[in-house]
């Protein structure tokens, strides 16, 4: 008898419980970062049962795909015009109103956009990866670090950005030489060994870019890490001139250190990946998929479980009134954010967490500029620069790389006490904040600018907020994610990535399989 | 170029005092146009600011309006927009006009320090001054009437110090 990995691993779990079956699952090339483990198998027959899917964003259009390739009669009943949620691209043409009546007509030329939501999909976020590889997504990578974008702080350097290379590579030289002198002094001496001792010291010159005496100065050899007064080149007049390392108490005051490590956590880190086209490629993929079972433009006001099955009441927000639908089961992956509004009778604990989940806020901006001055006149082709003004970042297209029309930054992604200012601004007076910030950094914004859209999360109708925030993520998980009866929980909010894609499809992954198991095994009751 | 001068001039200061800045960072002064806090010490390139606009993204972390009214419209406005009519979308955010919960300070001094379902806790990004003016003004405004006369009652900052965590 053969025996697929999968079937062994299950049977690794059973017998031995998780932590066998995790070591197991790495000793086989398995499991690594994500715990997703492959395109889920749904033994065993539903026997025509019907699931309610309330949500048409990744985590509903997951369940809906799984369940109804298990045998389940699925429908997904959705807010919107259309599918995705969160996963979604504002492009020329398109037209969004927000909370308040706000309504902006994005005028992005042809090929260009924004992605208000997520926007960057880490190496690691499998379940992701395989679902865009699965529904035919094209990928493309997502540039996170870009040694020539800058480091800016207004009072930092007159105010002047600086090449993140520069700073880099300057901090890195300029700590490894004190480290060295130390290590030569021996003040480390009761740290490391002699043997070591000089190891690190070899290390340090490797590392640091130090000379014979351990110092780290103006030189080719600096200038190769970073960069040059004159770069080298061919012909006569080729040769380099190097370039002054800045010093460490200018790099130590102008807290441009702050963001060295931005693309060094796990989740930043190369590759990273982003759908070419735009983010909802992927929300386009599934609808492609599962687009038949979903019902458009229906608000759930209520969601009532008792032992027969499940009810739902929408209204028909084109004209059509308040319709009913009934399942045997339902997955709910609405935020909780707007289920706390709804009518249910969910456990009281369970309705305690969910009255108890605010949602972050933030502000993204997309802004067209005429033509691609940051790769035209500074050489930057994708990445990040980081700043200290209110508009955090400004992020350069990893796409379309040397084209003469226009481009499309991320002009800004603000959080916190600064998302809720711009939250408070109409569209047009948050575009000319973020064009004014911006203009400090990239002065060509004031002649190139052409058009912009913003999306602040507070205002987003059917959401109120970019991500669940947990007051006690520790106490009330599991009484969130439990399944009481016949309605499942999901969505990005009940993972441990919250925010991230991966979170929404490995926690609508997750609740179909126990809500699999459970019909599964209350059907083989009945029939006995 | 030219909205650039002003700033040139003050990287020229600003190069000298390079050590000094980040230690003893100047005070900002929204009256005399000083320019000082995060987010606002340039001048501005784009357009003129006026002086409200000066007190917006002056600190990342809190708000610095004064005022119930500036504080209302940086922060509240938002959800609840700017004449507290509230709004519906698949979820809503409550109508603050003509609101019978606000008729007690302790309510809306409760759920705007520590939240309430959406509602984010803003209680960090605010002082007890700043939720006391802005109690008041949502209380005596939008056709509320719970401020003034013979059985106002006025929100004070002791108020809020009180239900913080």
């Amino acid at each position: 008898m053969s025996m697929s990995r999968r079937s062994l691993l299950q049977m690794v779990g059973l017998a031995a419980g998780t932590t066998a079956m995790y070591q197991a699952m790495t000793t086989l090339g398995y499991a690594q970062a994500s715990n997703y483990a492959g395109p889920i198998k749904l033994e065993g027959d539903p026997q025509g049962a019907k699931v309610l899917i309330l949500g048409a964003g990744l985590a509903g259009m997951t369940a809906a795909l799984e369940m109804r390739a298990a045998g389940y009669e699925v429908e997904i009943i959705e807010y919107r015009e259309k599918a995705g949620g969160r996963c979604w691209t504002l492009r020329g043409g398109d037209s969004y109103t927000e909370l308040g009546g706000a309504t902006q007509e994005v005028e992005f030329a042809e090929g260009n956009y924004l992605n208000p939501g997520p926007w960057r999909i880490p190496h690691h976020h499998y379940a992701v990866l395989d679902y865009c590889k699965r529904l035919g997504v094209k990928l493309e990578p997502f540039i996170q670090k870009n040694y020539n974008a800058y480091l800016h702080r207004s009072e930092a350097f007159d105010g002047k950005p600086q090449r993140f290379r520069e700073i880099a590579t300057d901090y890195r030289g300029q700590i490894s030489e004190l480290l060295a002198k130390a290590t030569d002094q021996g003040a480390l001496d009761e740290e490391v060994t002699e043997e070591d001792k000089q190891k690190l010291l070899d290390s340090l010159v490797e590392y640091g870019m130090l000379d014979e005496n351990y110092r780290y100065v103006k030189s080719d050899h600096t200038s190769e890490y970073r960069g040059y007064d004159k770069w080298p080149g061919g012909g006569l007049n080729a040769a380099p001139e190097p370039s002054e390392p800045i010093s460490l108490d200018r790099i130590l005051q102008s807290d441009l250190w702050t963001w060295l490590v931005e693309a060094e956590t796990t989740h930043h880190q190369s590759t990273m990946f982003q759908p070419a086209g735009g983010m909802d490629m992927i929300a386009q993929g599934f609808e492609r998929e599962v687009g038949d079972l979903i019902t458009y433009n229906a608000k759930v006001l209520s969601m009532i479980e008792d032992e027969n099955g499940v009810t739902v009441e929408y209204e028909d927000l084109e004209g059509g009134g308040t319709q009913t639908r009934t399942g045997d089961y339902c997955i709910c992956t609405i935020p909780f954010s707007i289920l706390g509004q709804i009518d249910h009778n969910l456990s009281g604990d369970k309705a305690a967490v969910i009255d108890s989940m605010y949602y972050a806020g933030s502000a993204k901006f997309g802004l067209e500029f005429k033509r691609r001055f940051w790769e035209q006149d500074e050489h930057i082709y994708g990445g990040i620069t980081y700043t200290d003004l209110p508009i955090a970042l400004i992020s350069y297209p990893p796409y379309d790389f040397f084209s003469d029309g226009p481009g499309v930054l991320l002009g800004g992604y603000a959080w916190g006490a600064t998302a809720y200012q711009f939250n408070a601004m109409q569209p047009d007076e948050r575009t000319k904040w973020a064009v004014e910030y911006g203009s400090r950094i990239h002065p060509q914004y004031t002649e190139e600018f052409s058009n912009g859209v913003s999306v602040v999360w507070h205002k987003v109708p059917w959401v109120l907020g970019c991500y669940g925030i947990w007051q006690d993520r520790e106490a009330d998980y599991e009484t969130a994610a439990r399944i009481d009866g016949r309605i499942a929980l999901a969505g990005e909010h009940i993972s441990y990535l919250p925010g991230w894609q991966e979170g929404a499809i490995l926690s609508a992954l997750d609740a179909v399989e126990r809500l699999h198991a459970q019909v599964t095994t209350s059907n083989a009751g009945d029939t006995q | 170029m030219k909205p650039l001068s002003l700033t040139i001039i003050l990287s020229g200061l600003a190069v000298a005092a390079l050590p000094l800045v980040a230690q003893d960072r100047p005070k900002p002064d929204a009256a005399t146009g000083e320019i000082a806090r995060s987010g606002q010490r340039e001048d501005f390139r784009t357009f003129e600011a006026e002086d409200g606009d000066l007190a917006y993204f002056a600190d990342a972390a809190r708000l610095t309006q004064e005022g119930g009214e500036a504080v209302y419209e940086a922060v509240c406005a938002g959800c609840h927009m700017p004449e507290g009519e509230g709004a519906v979308g698949a979820g809503m955010y409550p109508a603050l006009a003509g609101n019978e919960m606000l008729e007690f300070p302790e309510y809306p001094i409760y759920v705007i320090v520590h939240g309430q379902k959406a509602m984010p806790p803003l209680g960090s990004i605010l002082s007890d001054e700043q939720v006391a003016e802005v109690t008041n003004y949502i209380r005596s405004h939008f056709g509320n009437d719970y401020v003034e006369g013979e059985d106002g009652i006025a929100a004070t900052p002791e108020d809020v110090a009180g239900v913080r965590p």
